[in-house]
């Protein structure tokens, strides 16, 4: 049984349409995203999975409850992270960490969970003197605190520095690690692909594709492209002439070969070893979630 | 959810003293203002003379009261559209706390702050305004606690309407100002022409103005079943209607 079953769910807000059709399933132990520009109802289908808003339509399914009727049980057995929630000003860390392992039966020691987090020298500070990442990683402690099944993370990373970012994903890592699902939004490509293990591309309030990042990239984008850099003046023929290439561009002496199989990198090393083509610099370019999404939806995801 | 209603309300507590202009703002300044103007007032206030307007001899206690109560529901509704602006009433919300056990919370802070204000304004201007032994003091502090209750269901249903933190402060004043105007604290009400009578009979500030002038004067509760019915009544009438429209975020 799917931890989270999202079956048709649709949500508007007056005469605005927020998420149509919606349904996804999210499994144990896995990382999921669902990933789409801001507006797209990322937002509004998390929060629909956590209790905080009703569907018009459709069946929401979490951890075998009903996420609205169930709220209160359901709150015991989730992690909660909500995208742009604050604090009050003036609580400490080790304050906002203590009220929240109160209000659940079942509490990890909150101390270990501040070091455990990277917080142990800020366990006195204020919530308004922590770095955008400490207040990030403050959230992920208390969506912690009740050693939850399922941790729902919305945008997590979202306006933090690359450093802090990275450091971040190896948290939520940590947290798969444990065994424990995690259920997460984000707008970032790269944070997708090398985070999840399963992402829904979302967009309009609609899914447009479901998969592994690797499936999504091969249905939607198969083209690989070989980049070589060599003198070799024959080189333009040579590359022409390999089998079931699509097209080779020259800038220069920097060569792009493009093709749509998973042999185009066997076939060019063994014509460069067959040639005695000298390479110096040989790599290969794939196709990354981002053009996924450009593909799939025809605009960028930055738009 | 008594356990978590505790230690929040303890947290706010402790948060609140740690912003030095908030508690200078509600306790400090009322306490010193008391004491400038009963420098200033004092001695005349404290003969009853006759030169001395009724207004300040009798009714400067209940005006006082009054107005604690209602800047202690003004900042009600500022924090509540702050915490909610910063997106921290729902963060609570999606915790295993209740709804009303945070709201309970930031009500049961406030009542603490209005009773340590009054108490210390009552102790420091003790030289200025001796309180009359016929005072019943504990039962006028009961009919301020329960006056500020009532009022501040009205104070939810601001907080309720008002679009951001940043208009909380001028929105709540346009509100309860004009329901001081007409609590016939100043001017009696019969006096008012029958549509702003109308309107003073329906706010809470004119019976919690009737109750607290009765009981400061020696009057029994029995004397103001009408308007302990009344505050209870508006109480519950405006609660009822700020949970309908109240919004989290």
């Amino acid at each position: 049984m799917p931890v989270v079953h999202v079956s048709g769910i649709r949500k508007t807000y007056g005469r605005t349409v927020a998420v149509d059709e919606v349904s996804f399933d999210v499994h144990a132990g896995e990382i999921f995203g669902l990933i789409g520009p801001n507006g797209a109802g990322k937002t509004t289908t998390m929060e629909c999975a956590e209790g905080l808003r009703a569907p018009d339509r459709g069946t929401i399914s979490v951890l075998g409850m009903d996420p609205v009727r169930h709220a209160y049980a359901l709150q015991e057995r989730i992690g909660v992270q909500l995208q742009e929630a604050q604090l009050q000003k003036r609580i400490k860390v080790r304050e906002a960490v203590g009220l929240w392992a109160s209000l659940y039966r079942n509490a990890v020691d909150g101390d270990r969970l501040i070091e455990q987090l990277g917080l142990g020298d800020k366990r006195n500070a204020w919530f308004m003197t922590l770095s955008g990442g400490q207040k990030q990683r403050l959230f992920i402690a208390l969506a912690l605190i009740n050693d939850p099944e399922l941790v729902f993370l919305d945008e997590l990373t979202t306006g933090l520095d690359p450093q802090a970012r990275r450091a971040i994903w190896d948290l939520v890592r940590g947290i798969r690690q444990r065994g424990k699902t995690v259920f997460l939004t984000t707008h970032l490509m790269e944070e997708a692909e090398r985070l999840c293990d399963r992402v829904a591309i979302i967009d309009h309030g609609r899914i447009v594709d479901i998969g592994t990042p690797a499936e999504l990239v091969r249905r939607n984008c198969p083209e690989r492209a070989v980049i070589i850099v060599t003198e070799d003046r024959a080189a333009l023929e040579r590359f022409r002439a390999i089998p079931r290439v699509a097209s080779v561009t020259c800038e220069g002496s920097r060569f792009t070969i493009r093709g749509q199989e998973d042999d185009l990198v066997t076939e060019v090393i063994e014509c460069l070893a067959e040639q005695h083509i000298r390479a110096i610099d040989f790599r290969t370019e794939h196709p990354t979630l981002e053009d996924v999404f450009l593909k799939l939806t025809g605009h960028s995801i930055r738009d | 959810m008594l356990r978590g209603l505790w230690r929040l309300t303890w947290l706010e507590i402790k948060i609140f003293l740690r912003e030095p202009l908030g508690v200078i703002g509600t306790v400090g300044l009322p306490v010193v203002i008391y004491i400038g103007a009963g420098r200033l007032l004092g001695p005349r206030v404290g003969r009853v003379s006759l030169d001395v307007p009724r207004f300040v001899s009798a009714d400067l206690p209940i005006f006082t009261s009054v107005l604690i109560a209602t800047s202690a529901v003004l900042s009600l509704v500022a924090i509540i559209a702050i915490y909610r602006e910063g997106g921290i009433l729902r963060r609570l919300r999606a915790t295993p706390l209740r709804p009303y056990t945070i709201l309970t919370a930031h009500v049961a802070v406030k009542l603490l702050f209005t009773a340590v204000t009054l108490a210390s304004m009552v102790l420091a201007g003790r030289r200025y305004y001796p309180i009359p032994a016929a005072v019943p003091v504990l039962s006028f502090a009961g009919a301020l606690l329960f006056s500020t209750l009532s009022i501040l269901s009205i104070g939810f249903l601001v907080a309720s309407i008002v679009p951001t933190a940043r208009f909380a402060q001028p929105i709540g004043t346009l509100i309860f100002y004009p329901m001081l105007g007409l609590s016939g604290l100043f001017v009696p009400i019969e006096s008012f022409p029958p549509m702003l009578q109308a309107a003073a009979r329906a706010l809470p500030l004119t019976y919690a103005v009737s109750l607290l002038r009765g009981i400061w004067r020696g009057e029994g509760w029995s004397a103001h079943i009408g308007d302990v019915a009344a505050l209870t009544l508006l109480f519950v009438v405006f609660m009822a209607v700020s949970a309908r429209v109240f919004r989290w975020e």
